[in-house]
């Protein structure tokens, strides 16, 4: 079957934006709901279960609250950066949806259509370029608002944005020089089985670069800018950060964005990291669409409804996960956050990229085609670099009170960090 | 001893992120997978309140509808906080009743004192206090609204019963 054309690849383009960008609205306003009623669970509470059955209708009772709310503005703000601000902080979000693959693709009337709003050939460069746009709406709110708090969490935005798109755009060199491409649905085809030797390797990337898919998580949980990289919002130190002068619908902006910004960042972890839209092991549902036209396994429509509901599946225990972990820990401390930025993850990912990229050049060479048994070799030398990270590097050398690190004369002996209590043996 | 702080020694060189990270959520999974709620459903459930909770004032009554109140004068006077207005009256029998009685539950801070000193057992505070209102004005209760209330009286301290049980 050939890949859609002309008229008809227009309009159902159209049609996958529509529906898609509706779903995502959906699943950003019902996540608002999850995260209250998960946040109710860890503290032994209930959540919001008054309005509408379970609580469900709350979503519409909190749109409808935004929208009826005063909109307040304060005195001296700039109105135009004022208003854009929160514009900023959703749209990049939303965009982003655009180049990633939901499912395999379905074959129609009019030919093959992939399940993807724009296949780009440059996809994994308009992730990146698009991601790092979510700190406009954060620095413009904090700036435009003309006030001391928003302005210290716009700062405080801005550099963690910054420190953190660095690691996370570092993360995911290895996936490219597994990949050897830039193109979304070849990231998620390279992670499926299909015959050795055509660049798919078998295995969810998680496995074979496991420390890049761990620093892919953590950062991207720092790009979301939520617990524990919650910085530019810190409401018990900036009041409500960047956003503290928002209010009714611009602040229900920020907020659709942030659970939009949530989403996906699940969705682009699932796509490089946890096999996009394949379902593990299965055979059937390996369809790959070649540059060339050529269509690899055999689609069907129950096929794109099954993978569909794998990435949702997917993405959704991630985002659950990142409520769970939100729920669960404190924010960093500032100069924490810095180290483990600059200090940890860069290091770490530069001395990671050399040590794969010579991996993959030794199994090259030795002349091992792509498939299972390369991703074993990966696998073993990843499980071995997880050890050391969680044994060693992480170990006493990445927290650390701010005293300790005070500089002392050569000789003398390292500063007390904490008073001695009564009850403590000397 | 006036308490000894218990310190927690965590050497730095055994601290880790992922590890202390990995407890923690198992901690909060335990939370999210058997809740123990904790939330009381207000409106739905209500607090067991004690007998001698000191709530919203209540008039006793005769067998016939009429306050029991004779217009001594004592509660006004040793409430603490002025909020009792007494206007005492005489009858055709020469008996004495409040002409006009007023509390003002905005004023009043539940002592109980009106209680204890009335001398009829006419003026009580009650088990009750979800006494809120649009206005301040309807916080003044008068002699016709505290007969009609219906809530339990407030159980005053027995000294042969110090716990009240």
């Amino acid at each position: 079957m050939e890949p859609m054309t002309g008229t008809s690849f227009i309009v159902f383009t159209a049609l996958k934006v529509v529906v898609f960008f509706v779903l995502l609205l959906v699943f950003v306003a019902m996540s608002t709901y999850f995260e209250r009623k998960i946040a109710g669970f860890i503290q032994n509470r209930s959540g919001p279960n008054r309005v509408g059955p379970l609580g469900l209708l709350q979503v519409m009772a909190d749109g409808l609250k935004f929208i009826l709310k005063e909109e307040t503005e304060p005195g001296g703000s700039n109105k135009k950066f004022f208003f854009l601000a929160p514009v900023l902080a959703l749209v990049p979000a939303t965009v982003l949806f655009a180049v990633l693959p939901f499912a395999a693709p379905l074959p129609t009337r009019w030919g093959l259509m992939e399940m993807i709003v724009a296949d780009a050939p440059v996809g994994f460069l308009y992730v990146l370029a698009i991601a790092s746009l979510g700190v406009y709406g954060m620095v413009l709110g904090g700036w435009a608002s003309n006030s001391k708090y928003p302005f210290l969490g716009a700062l405080r935005g801005s550099a963690q944005m910054v420190s953190y798109e660095v690691a996370l755009a570092m993360s995911l060199v290895p996936v490219l020089m597994l990949v050897g491409n830039v193109t979304m649905p070849e990231i998620v085809s390279a992670q499926q089985r299909f015959a050795e030797g055509t660049g798919a390797y078998g295995a969810w990337f998680i496995l074979p670069l496991m420390v890049a898919g761990l620093i892919f998580v953590i950062s991207g949980v720092a790009e979301t800018g939520r617990v524990p990289f919650d910085l530019p919002e810190a409401e018990s130190e900036l009041v409500g950060g960047f956003h503290t002068e928002y209010s009714a619908m611009k602040f229900g902006m920020f907020f659709l964005g942030e659970y939009a910004h949530l989403i996906t960042t699940a969705a682009l972890i699932t796509i490089f990291f946890l096999g996009g839209w394949d379902i593990p092991f299965w055979e059937g549902d390996n369809i790959r669409v070649l540059a060339d036209g050529t269509v690899i396994g055999e689609p069907a429509w129950w096929k794109t409804l099954l993978t569909l509901g794998s990435f949702t599946v997917k993405s959704l225990a991630l985002v659950l996960f990142f409520m769970w972990l939100r729920w669960t820990i404190p924010r960093f401390r500032y100069d924490q956050l810095m180290d483990l930025g600059w200090k940890v993850f860069i290091p770490l990912l530069m001395g990671y990229i050399m040590l794969m990229g010579l991996a993959i050049y030794l199994l090259d060479s030795w002349g091992i085609p792509s498939g299972l048994k390369y991703s074993a070799a990966l696998i073993g030398l990843n499980v071995v670099l997880m050890v050391i990270l969680v044994w060693v590097v992480d170990r006493g050398s990445i927290v650390r009170g701010a005293t300790a690190r005070t500089r002392r004369a050569p000789g003398t002996a390292p500063a007390r960090t904490r008073p001695v209590a009564p009850n403590e043996a000397d | 001893m006036p308490g000894s702080v218990k310190i927690v020694v965590r050497p730095e060189a055994s601290a880790s992120y992922v590890r202390a990270i990995s407890t923690g959520l198992g901690i909060t999974l335990k939370h999210m997978v058997k809740p123990k709620k904790q939330t009381q459903q207000y409106p739905d459930e209500k607090w067991d309140l004690s007998r001698r909770l000191r709530g919203t004032h209540r008039m006793a009554t005769h067998e016939d509808g009429r306050a029991k109140c004779v217009g001594c004068g004592l509660c006004p006077t040793v409430c603490p906080v002025n909020c009792i207005k007494l206007i005492p009256a005489e009858d055709e029998n020469g008996e004495r009743y409040a002409a006009v009685y007023e509390i003002d539950e905005f004023r009043c801070i539940f002592c109980g004192f009106c209680q204890e000193v009335c001398p009829v057992e006419a003026i009580h505070l009650g088990v009750h206090y979800e006494n809120a209102e649009y206005s301040r004005e309807r916080w003044v209760y008068d002699l016709e609204r505290l007969t009609e209330l219906e809530h339990p009286f407030t159980a005053l301290w027995d000294p042969f019963d110090p716990a009240s049980e």
